[in-house]
C-alpha cells in the first residue's frame, strides 16, 4: 500500500495482442499481487492459470443452498399437510414422502440455482456500477481489440514508481495512471 | 489448463487393437460358448422345459440390449447436436451400437423360447384370460416376432450405416460425410425413440401382461444410457491399461463421461420416482399389483438397494468435479453402475417368474457370462483392423483439444 498519491485507483496498462497479455499476467501473478485484474474483448483459455485463481468454491454454497431447499421443502409441508390444517386426501398418510418429493426436488433446484445466481453476484462483487477504468479512454477499446491489465494501488506491493517501472516492463503498449 | 498445454496427437498414440483384437475374440468367444453351454445344460437340467433357463437368458439379453441401444444413442445424439468433445470416443460407441447385428443372433434362443417364456404366451400368469384375449392382436408370437424383426432392421440399419460412413471418412475426411450423418441421425434418433419404447414394453413391460406404465420406455432408455456411459468408461480403460488410446483420450474427456454418467443416473432415479409416485397417488389395483410383487418376500429389499445404491449413492458419489476427473473414482463408480443396471433389470424381470424369493438363480450368471462373452468377442471382431479414433473426422483437433470450462 503507499499512501503518496491518495487519489489514486491504480495502474493500467494495455496490451494488443492475447498472448502478450498472458505472458504479463504470469508475470504479475508471480510477482505477489493480490489485487489487480484483466480485462479482454473474449474469454481467453488459461487466464485463470496465468492469473494464479483458484478453482472456485462456489460449489459447496450451493450444496449448502441445495440441501436447505430440500429440508425447507420438507418442513414446509409437514407442517403445512399434518400440523397446521391436516386434510385427508384419498387415505395417503398425512405426512408421506412420496408425495412430497416433487416439492422436495423443486426447492432443491430452486434453492441452488438463486444460490448459484446470487452466490456468484456476492463472490463477484456485483452489482458494480461505477468502475474507475471507465474513465479512461484507451479502456473503451477493450470491448473490440485491446487488452488491459489493472494493477490497484491498495495492493500491499504497490509503490508508485517501482509499480510504475514494473508496469513498464510487462510489454505492453501503454500505461496509464487510474484516478478514483 | 495452462494456455501452453500439450494438445495430444494421433501419431504419438496407438490407436489400433491389432494383436488384443484377435486375442480378446478368442478368450471371449470362448467363454461365451462354454458359459452358454454350460447354462444350457443347466437348464435342461432343471427339467421344466427351459423356462428357468429362458427367464435368466431374457435378464442378460435386455442387459446387453440396453448397452448397445445407448451406444446408438450416443453416436445419433453427437451427430445431431454436432459435439465436439466426443469425437474421439465416437468410435468405441460406434463399435459397441454396431454390436446390435450380433445381438440378432443372441436374440434367436428368445425368439425360440418365447413360448416357453413370456407369461401371456405360456397362460402361466394372474391376468385373467379374458384380458389376455383382449390383447392378444398385440401380445401374440406371430406379431412379437415381427415387431422384433422391424426394432433390429431399424437399429441396425442405422448403426452400420453410421459405422461404414464413419470408416469411410477415415479413408476419404471428406467432411461431407459428418453433414450426412448429421442430417440422417435426426430421423434416427426419432425412429429409436419409437423402437425403444415398443422394445421394453415387449421384452420387460409385457412380463406381467396385464400392466402397463407409459413411462416405461424411457425408464429403459434412461438405464441403457447410464449403462452404456458406464460401459466407455470401463472400455476405456481397459483399452488404456493395454496402452491404447493413452493419450488421445485424457482427463477432459474422462469428465465428461464422468457428467454424462451423472446426469442420467439422475434422469433414471427421476423417471424411475415419477413412475412409483403416480402408480402410488392413483393406487389403482391393474397398476399397483406390479409394485406390490416388488415389495413382497424381500423384494422390497431389492427395492430399496435401487432407491440408494442406484441414485442417491452413487449421485453423491459423482457429485465433486474432482471425483469425475479422478481415475480410479471414475472407474469405480463406472463399474458400480453397471452392477447396479444388471440388478435393476433383475429387478424388473425376475419378480414375474419368482415372486416367492429375490435371491438370484445360478443360471443368472451363467447366461450373463454366456451372452456377455459372445458380446464382447463381436466388440473386439469388429474393431479388429480399424483406427479406433475416426481419425480424419474434421471435429477431432477440437476435440483432442478439449478443456473443461
Amino acid at each position: 500500500m503507499d499512501t503518496s498519491a491518495p487519489n489514486l485507483y491504480g495502474i493500467l496498462i494495455e496490451f494488443d495482442h492475447p498472448e502478450r497479455l498472458v505472458n504479463a499476467c504470469r508475470k504479475v501473478r508471480d510477482a505477489g499481487f493480490k489485487r489487480w485484474d484483466a480485462h479482454t474483448p473474449f474469454p481467453i483459455h488459461g487466464m485463470d492459470g496465468a492469473m494464479g485463481i483458484r478453482v472456485t468454491r462456489l460449489p459447496f454454497l450451493i450444496l449448502g443452498g441445495g440441501l436447505t431447499g430440500l429440508a425447507a421443502a420438507l418442513l414446509m409441508q409437514w407442517w403445512m399437510n399434518a400440523v397446521d390444517y391436516p386434510f385427508l386426501i384419498s387415505g395417503k398418510p398425512l405426512f408421506g414422502l412420496p408425495a412430497n418429493i416433487p416439492v422436495v426436488f423443486e426447492l432443491t433446484v430452486l434453492f441452488a440455482a438463486l444460490t448459484t445466481f446470487f452466490g456468484m453476484w456476492g463472490r463477484n462483487g456485483m452489482p458494480h456500477l461505477y468502475h474507475p477504468v471507465f474513465k479512461s479512454e484507451r479502456f473503451r477499446r477493450v470491448t473490440a481489440d485491446r487488452f488491459f491489465i489493472v494493477l490497484e494501488a491498495r495492493d500491499p506491493l504497490f509503490q508508485l514508481s517501482k509499480t510504475q517501472e514494473f508496469a513498464a516492463s510487462l510489454g505492453g503498449v501503454a500505461v496509464e495512471l487510474l484516478e478514483d | 489448463m495452462s494456455h501452453h498445454r500439450h494438445i495430444p496427437t494421433l501419431e504419438e498414440d496407438h490407436i489400433t487393437l491389432d494383436e488384443l483384437g484377435p486375442r480378446t475374440v478368442r478368450v471371449a468367444g470362448a467363454i461365451g460358448v462354454v458359459g452358454l453351454a454350460l447354462a444350457a445344460a443347466m437348464g435342461a437340467a432343471r427339467g421344466d422345459g427351459f423356462a428357468s433357463f429362458g427367464w435368466s437368458y431374457l435378464l442378460n439379453f435386455a442387459f446387453f440390449l440396453s448397452v448397445s441401444l445407448g451406444a446408438f444413442f450416443f453416436v445419433a445424439i453427437g451427430h445431431v447436436m454436432g459435439v465436439h468433445w466426443n469425437v474421439v470416443a465416437r468410435r468405441l460407441a460406434e463399435v459397441v451400437a454396431a454390436n446390435l447385428v450380433y445381438l440378432v443372433v443372441l436374440m434367436i434362443p428368445l425368439l425360440l423360447l418365447a413360448g416357453r417364456v413370456f407369461p401371456w404366451a405360456t397362460g402361466h400368469t394372474e391376468t385373467p384370460a379374458a384380458l389376455l384375449a383382449i390383447k392378444a392382436p398385440y401380445l401374440n408370437q406371430t406379431f412379437f416376432l415381427v415387431r422384433w424383426v422391424v426394432y433390429f432392421l431399424i437399429w441396425c440399419g442405422y448403426a452400420l450405416w453410421f459405422w461404414k460412413r464413419s470408416l469411410e471418412q477415415d479413408e476419404t475426411g471428406a467432411p461431407q460425410l459428418s453433414v450426412r450423418m448429421s442430417r440422417k441421425s435426426g430421423l434416427a434418433l426419432l425412429l429409436y425413440a419409437l423402437t425403444l419404447t415398443f422394445a421394453s414394453y415387449d421384452l420387460l413391460m409385457s412380463l406381467d401382461p396385464a400392466w402397463f406404465s407409459t413411462i416405461f420406455g424411457p425408464y429403459y432408455f434412461a438405464g441403457s444410457v447410464v449403462a452404456f456411459a458406464a460401459a466407455l468408461t470401463v472400455i476405456t480403460f481397459w483399452l488404456q491399461s493395454r496402452g491404447r488410446l493413452t493419450k488421445v483420450i485424457h482427463t477432459e474427456h474422462l469428465h465428461d463421461y464422468g457428467k454424462l454418467l451423472f446426469a442420467f443416473v439422475f434422469f433414471w432415479a427421476y423417471l424411475a420416482f415419477s413412475q412409483y409416485m403416480l402408480i402410488w397417488y392413483a393406487n389403482i389395483p391393474e397398476e399397483t399389483a406390479w409394485f406390490l410383487r416388488r415389495q413382497q418376500n424381500g423384494w422390497g429389499w431389492v427395492g430399496l438397494l435401487l432407491l440408494f445404491f442406484n441414485f442417491i449413492v452413487p449421485f453423491l458419489g459423482l457429485l465433486a468435479r474432482s471425483v469425475k476427473r479422478h481415475r480410479r473414482g471414475l472407474y469405480f463408480w463406472a463399474v458400480w453402475l453397471l452392477v447396479m443396471h444388471w440388478v435393476d433389470l433383475y429387478w424388473i424381470v425376475m419378480p414375474e417368474f419368482h415372486p416367492e424369493t429375490p435371491l438370484p438363480d445360478l443360471l443368472d450368471l451363467l447366461t450373463f457370462v454366456g451372452i456377455g462373452g459372445l458380446y464382447v468377442a463381436g466388440i473386439a471382431l469388429r474393431a479388429s483392423g480399424h483406427s479406433l479414433v475416426p481419425r480424419r473426422d474434421p471435429r477431432l483437433d477440437d476435440s483432442l483439444g478439449f478443456e473443461n470450462a
